[in-house]
């Protein structure tokens, strides 16, 4: 006999594949002026930003789409969006 | 303890089975004539006979809803419904089957309106024809009784995991008392597993997901594994038929029943509670000397092609009955068979009778008139025939 | 080690992984995010259609690590008063039965089960994800859309007032009623804890912008649902037992001082075509729904 197959699905990254190569623009943390308030990280909708030890943040470039957010609401600046592609 | 022998109606002996079977949670929503069987399950809990759960809910949608994310958790879980509320619940019956779900369900086959109409039909249950749903349809009170206890073992049987269904006619058999002998609790206990065997989807020290969207070619799997499922249930349906028989003396092993069909030249097949009226002209054809049968398709799904096609082949004709329609095309149980005959490579006298829908009665003597009028060529073979109380229409 | 307050407050574990097939800057995926950091792993999550129907990955893999059904689109309610009460069956009163359904799902398709579920009061909590119209299905017009708004089947602009789900919620004596932004993560954050600790149906109404819906530019979604709260036209508040209290920044603008609407609805292209007559309108209905409040207040304040 054969056996069930249920629909289901165990959990794990990238389940709509490397979600990185969705970007056009790259956000690029300028850590001098980061503030470490951690919003960028708050507001993450992927999540793809991580804190270090420091506090301070970083992208993780494999999932990350490049929304634009964490550049918008840093209130310090220190998120530049750079294009891709120049 | 001894068993007991109670005069109950199908209602009621659906509902001393759902008792008997120990179900956990049981969602409902009203309607005639499936109400009976919730109010006595809702007597059971609410008199501390039953451990169990009933959701009252809204509609039948929610109802198998609650009875999908109730059996989800694994809990044994069962509802009953009828007509209009099995075609509102009907996109939650399919989702059921597909999720692969041990939901046990009895529907009382009532007509589709308009014009409002609570009698018997097959309309509504056809319509589950091909969801993934096992089907079973009865006639008559203890088998309603017998097949709701097997129904549970045979969905919850982990080769198996699809909902099961037992149908039965509106009123004649809904709400007709007849002696029904029940198992002791002891007995159903031992015969059925316990509900903590049932495997959960939802578990959180298995955070699976159930449902996310698939690539087209597995769901094709998915599909092909469902549809082998529900062939080899066809196995566990008579196995559990077979030790359902050596516990109660009432043999469930065959997916039909055969009545006097051996040396038949002509067979009736029919389903649900017209089949006693169909045996009933047997014996009184057999009396005067016809070498007359009669089948009753009880497992409606999966089909019992390999019972037919034995029948047949010692037939010269079959006379299938149908209660329910395809518009447009003929009786559904007529193409079932017929279907079943040509994959066989079976070429035969066949005829598709119509009768008992939207209540119309059916007689033997509509049984024993058909039976004249095939046998001095009146009817015309692969027709859909329309007789109502013994006059064509 | 370091970590800002905030990232304390909310805490550091992730209950979604990342490469999940959300659009840009979606503001329901980080509801999600922050809603699945709040319940934790002891939790089910119930999603009928939506745009979480996608969110939540493909068979390769599910983008939510904790037990995950979806359902019928309008059946989520239904679905886990059945989780509920089997869960309850087997003794695991401990396990949060959390629905996560969009407008449709919830004003519409969705509305008779949430009612059902509400009134029998299954231990539930119940999150409209509110993006104001059908996504997924590419921007129809929902009961949840505001009027004025552009959507594919409201070209010239939706007619109607949005409806007021969260009196309709009331109206079944709930325990918790709250609503929230993904702009104020923290309120969310204590919102949702607050719910979980009652016992008993909870809801709670999160706005959550669209980019692709509301046309927007992607980096803008907490910037909207920010103005939108600060112009007043999505209030954060919470009925507990019936009793309503604004929450901040909220709580500090009922004498008005709030940013023009146009503030908040200028920044959206769904919005493009208002002109001066419907913007009137649109303020009136915000003036109207403050009002409202002020006396709920004010007769809660007799008591």
């Amino acid at each position: 006999m054969g056996e069930v197959i249920y629909p289901v699905t165990e959990p794990g990254e990238g389940s709509a594949g490397k979600t990185g190569n969705w970007r056009w623009q790259k956000p690029i943390i300028i850590i001098d002026k980061c503030v470490k308030c951690g919003l960028c990280w708050v507001y993450c909708p992927e999540p793809a930003i991580y804190l270090d030890k420091m506090g301070y943040p970083h992208v993780n470039y494999e999932w990350c789409k490049g929304c634009g957010i964490c550049a918008h609401e840093c209130p310090s600046k220190a998120i530049d969006m750079v294009s891709e592609y120049e | 303890m001894s068993r007991t022998k109670l005069v109950l109606t199908g209602n009621y002996a659906s509902a001393y089975a759902v008792l008997h079977s120990r179900a956990e949670v049981v969602p409902a929503y009203p309607i005639t004539p499936q109400t009976t069987i919730v109010e006595k399950i809702d007597e059971f809990i609410e008199t501390g006979m039953l451990d169990a759960t009933m959701v009252r809910v809204e509609s039948e949608h929610s109802a198998m809803a609650v009875a999908i994310g109730a059996s989800a958790v694994g809990v044994r879980t069962y509802t009953a419904t009828s007509s209009h509320g099995l075609l509102y619940m009907y996109e939650n019956l399919w989702w059921a089957a597909n999720a692969r779900l041990p939901i046990v369900a009895t529907f009382v086959t009532r007509t589709l309106g308009p014009p409002w109409n609570i009698w018997s039909d097959h309309q509504d249950f056809m319509t589950l024809r091909d969801s993934g749903w096992i089907l079973f349809m009865v006639k008559d009170a203890q088998e309603a009784y017998d097949l709701t206890i097997q129904a549970f073992k045979i969905a919850e049987n982990p080769d198996v995991r699809l909902p099961v269904g037992i149908a039965y006619d509106a009123f004649v058999i809904s709400h007709t008392a007849e002696p029904v002998e029940l198992l002791t609790q002891e007995e159903a206990d031992k015969f059925l597993p316990s509900p903590k065997a049932i495997q959960p989807l939802l578990d959180v020290d298995k955070p699976y997901s159930i449902g996310n969207l698939p690539k087209a070619d597995y769901h094709y799997i998915l599909r092909k594994n469902l549809w082998e499922n529900i062939l080899d249930a066809k196995n566990v349906i008579r196995e559990v038929g077979k030790e359902y028989g050596e516990l109660s003396g009432r043999d469930y092993s065959s997916l039909v029943e055969e009545y006097e069909c051996e040396d038949a030249d002509t067979v009736f097949i029919s389903m649900g509670a017209m089949a006693g009226e169909g045996m009933d002209a047997v014996d009184k054809l057999r009396d005067k000397g016809y070498k007359v049968g009669h089948l009753t398709i009880r497992t409606y799904r999966p089909f019992p092609d390999h019972e037919i096609k034995t029948i047949a082949e010692n037939a010269k004709r079959l006379i299938v009955f149908s209660r329910a329609l395809s518009n447009g095309k003929g009786g559904i149980l007529y193409d079932d068979v017929a279907s079943t005959l040509y994959r066989e490579g079976l070429r035969m006298e066949t005829y598709d009778i119509i009768a008992g829908l939207a209540g119309t009665e059916v007689s033997e003597e509509d049984f024993m008139k058909i039976y004249h009028d095939v046998r001095s060529g009146k009817l015309d073979t692969g027709k859909s025939i329309f007789i109502r109380r013994g006059e064509y229409v | 080690m370091y970590r800002p307050k905030i990232v304390e407050n909310l805490g550091e574990d992730e209950w979604i992984y990342a490469g999940h097939p959300a659009c840009h800057g979606c503001g329901a995926a980080l509801g999600l995010r922050h809603l699945l950091k709040t319940i934790g792993k002891n939790s089910i999550l119930v999603v009928p259609a939506g745009c979480t129907s996608i969110i939540a990955g493909t068979m390769n893999a599910a983008t939510f690590n904790i037990p995950f059904i979806h359902t019928a689109f309008g059946a989520a309610a239904a679905v886990a008063s059945g989780v509920a009460e089997a869960l309850s069956r087997r003794g695991r009163d401990d396990i949060n039965v959390v629905v996560w359904a969009g407008d449709g799902g919830t004003y519409d398709i969705g509305l008779a089960s949430l009612s059902g579920a509400a009134e029998r009061g299954h231990n539930i909590l119940f999150v409209l994800d509110d993006n104001e119209a059908y996504m997924n299905t590419g921007i129809q017009r929902s009961g949840g859309t505001p009027r004025g708004a552009w959507t594919t089947t409201t070209i010239t602009g939706k007619k109607e007032e949005k409806k007021d789900i969260m009196k309709i919620v009331l109206s079944h004596h709930v325990p918790y009623a709250a609503t929230a932004s993904v702009a104020y993560p923290l309120d969310f954050n204590r919102k949702v804890k607050k719910a979980l600790g009652i016992k008993g149906f909870k809801f709670i109404h999160l706005m959550a912008p669209c980019p692709p819906g509301w046309r927007f530019e992607t980096h803008m979604t907490i910037e909207i649902a920010r103005r939108a709260v600060l112009s007043g036209a999505w209030i954060l508040m919470e009925y507990e037992n019936g009793r309503m209290r604004l929450n901040p920044p909220s709580s500090n603008m009922l004498d008005k001082r709030r940013i023009p609407l146009e503030e908040y609805l200028m920044m959206q292209g769904r919005f493009k075509h208002v002109k001066e007559e419907l913007l009137e309108e649109l303020k009136r209905d915000v003036e109207l729904r403050w009002s409202e409040i002020k006396e709920i207040l004010e007769k809660q304040g007799k008591r």
